[in-house]
């Protein structure tokens, strides 16, 4: 358990995942990919991923928790899917915006 | 955070996928080549005592890679304008010392006894980038970072150098851009230079869409329509200029004939009304996007989309047609006011100072510190007003307001009503020093019929208060624009004075 900051990359301790923080509440946020907690060290140390926590993640998707008060983006693709605090986060949807630049 | 994080998603979703193409040297790099190559750089610059990567050239291959290798070897990323006088370029250069410098193989020997540059030739730069050496350490993902040191155009004074950290484009790209948005077939022609913002969020944008930009170095109307059609070109962005000319190569046609092109966008000055009026019936297919930014935003704020120029061109109404002058509404990560010389917000349809506040808005100066305020807001010292729809209308700089008898006046309205005159194509009305009135309003125009001071006197009290018309009209051949379309002021100013 630890306090998340926006540009924190933390990788799954079960798979390939690695994810990025873009908004994080205050406070401490128990986050886990499938089914174990996320480090900012080593990375996939050979556990295996929780059968409940297998979705998967997609590269370049975000995940939000339901008050959207947590946000992260997949910067690298894996077999477990991601929670905080027991919840599964949601894949938040692409906003269509046209070309700029 | 760190951009160089965008590459790697790049690189890991379509690593085959061609990123950029020089057609005029023939050369090209995929995505995972672009990766390897900012780490082989990444790698030389670790090993220098360079506090910075400076970039003196044209659009080319080397650019993405030497904005990329800089971020992953955590120093700032410096384009300068190869359009600057020898010496305003190394008056730059000494600002940013010790540093690591690519330029064109003709520039290099100018640099080579100058004090903390290291100079390496664009040809020998992308050899080294080729080669195959260790991969380096990774890049450190502190959102504090500085990425990129811009110098700002600097219509007035001496340049200012922008400061970028991560977090302000990694927000604006994640803010704005779909991961591998972009189909196999889509490609952007890019022709803004590489020190300026757009040329910088060009790279950025298509980067992390997964899309193929086309690189034109030294633009020219005619070289951009001949790219635009062999390369099949899906996506572009132009200055007002640029599209001025465009639309001038094309005189004749009914229509463009590049059924391709899907999206065309545009920012970085005034868009003259005719011009895009004449642009949309030459591009009838394509997505036409008005996007207006600053470099000290990271690039575009707010967004005039397709729909709106649509239903703007297409209206009978007045109010509805004029929209498409309007620079539109904010992106979803930015809010906006408009404020009075007081700070107090303004209503709808007053004219004030246009502050901005989010997550991609630096305001910050090397030097000088940051401009924004305790609460997160920067005064763009850009004029305007939002309608009573939401959209915003630039009305030049906070600054050119002019007072006249203690009445403020704003250049733009008077200058609109000029241009409204048949015989008037451009317009540029200042305030210079009166004793009578503290300010006197005088205008310099470029006309394209014989007309005279008094009737053009006449016009403008026909259609606004007596104290607008200006006591003084000069005629020239061609008002003074920087290249992105900005009118220099106060060029006029000095000229009028």
């Amino acid at each position: 358990m630890a306090a998340l900051a926006a540009g924190k990359r933390l990788k799954s301790a079960v798979c390939a995942t690695e994810i990025m923080v873009i908004a994080a509440p205050d406070g401490d946020v128990e986050l886990e990919c499938g089914g174990a907690p996320m480090t900012d060290g080593e990375g996939n140390t050979g556990g295996s991923v929780d059968a409940n926590n297998a979705e998967g993640t997609a590269l370049g998707k975000r995940y939000v928790s339901e008050d959207g008060g947590l946000e992260l983006l997949c910067v690298k693709p894996g077999d477990g899917s991601l929670s905080a605090g027991g919840e599964a986060l949601k894949v938040k949807d692409a906003k269509k915006l046209p070309k700029t630049d | 955070m760190n951009i160089m994080m965008l590459l790697e998603m790049a690189a890991s979703g379509c690593p085959e996928r061609i990123a950029f193409v020089d057609p005029e040297m023939d050369a090209s790099i995929s995505y995972q080549e672009l990766f390897d190559s900012a780490g082989n750089i990444a790698s030389i610059l670790r090993a220098t005592d360079a506090a910075r990567f400076a970039m003196l050239d044209v659009s080319n291959i080397g650019i993405p890679i030497g904005l990329f290798a800089s971020s992953w070897a955590g120093i700032p990323y410096v384009p300068l304008n190869y359009r600057l006088t020898d010496p305003e370029i190394e008056s730059l250069l000494d600002r940013v010392t010790p540093a690591y410098l690519v330029t064109e193989p003709e520039r290099v020997a100018g640099f080579h006894d100058r004090k903390g540059v290291q100079v390496s030739s664009r040809t020998d730069f992308s050899a080294l980038a080729r080669e195959s050496g260790e991969i380096p350490d990774a890049w450190s993902m502190d959102p504090e970072d500085t990425a990129v040191l811009l110098f700002t155009s600097g219509t007035t004074g001496a340049p200012k150098a922008a400061v970028l950290r991560q977090k302000h484009l990694v927000s604006y790209i994640l803010g704005s851009v779909e991961f591998m948005g972009a189909d196999e077939e889509e490609a952007a022609l890019v022709c803004v230079p590489p020190y300026h913002i757009a040329g910088i969020a060009a790279v950025l944008s298509s980067v992390y869409s997964g899309r193929r930009v086309v690189q034109l170095a030294n633009f020219s109307a005619e070289k951009w329509v001949r790219l635009a059609r062999d390369e099949k070109i899906t996506t572009a962005f132009v200055v007002p200029t640029m599209l001025a000319r465009i639309v001038e190569e094309l005189a004749g046609a009914t229509n463009a004939d590049m059924p391709h092109l899907q999206s065309l966008s545009y920012g970085g000055g005034k868009m003259p009304l005719s011009v895009i009026q004449r642009a949309m019936e030459l591009f009838p297919g394509t997505d036409f996007t008005n996007a207006y930014g600053l470099t000290e935003t990271s690039s575009t704020i707010t967004v005039l989309g397709p729909d709106e120029h649509r239903l703007a061109a297409a209206s009978e109404e007045e109010k509805v047609q004029h929209r498409l002058v309007s620079v539109g509404v904010p992106l979803p990560g930015i809010e906006l006011e408009i404020r009075d010389d007081e700070g107090s917000v303004q209503p709808i349809g007053e004219r004030g100072e246009i502050y901005v506040r989010g997550e991609q808005v630096s305001g910050e100066y090397e030097g000088r510190g940051s401009v924004v305020d305790s609460d997160g807001w920067f005064p763009t010292r850009d004029a305007g007003f939002v309608d009573g729809e939401g959209f915003l209308f630039i009305d030049g700089r906070a600054d050119d307001v002019i007072v006249r008898g203690g009445e403020n006046m704003s250049p733009g309205e008077i200058e609109d009503v000029l241009l409204e005159h048949p015989a008037v194509s451009d317009a540029a009305v200042v305030g210079i020093p009166s004793e009578e009135w503290g300010e006197a309003v005088v205008a310099a125009l470029v006309i394209s019929d014989a007309v005279t001071t008094e009737e053009l006197q006449a016009w403008v009290k026909e259609h606004m208060r007596s104290s607008r018309v200006p006591e003084r009209l000069e005629f020239w051949d061609e008002l003074p624009y920087n290249e992105t379309g900005k009118l220099l002021r106060r060029v006029v100013k000095e000229r009028l004075a």
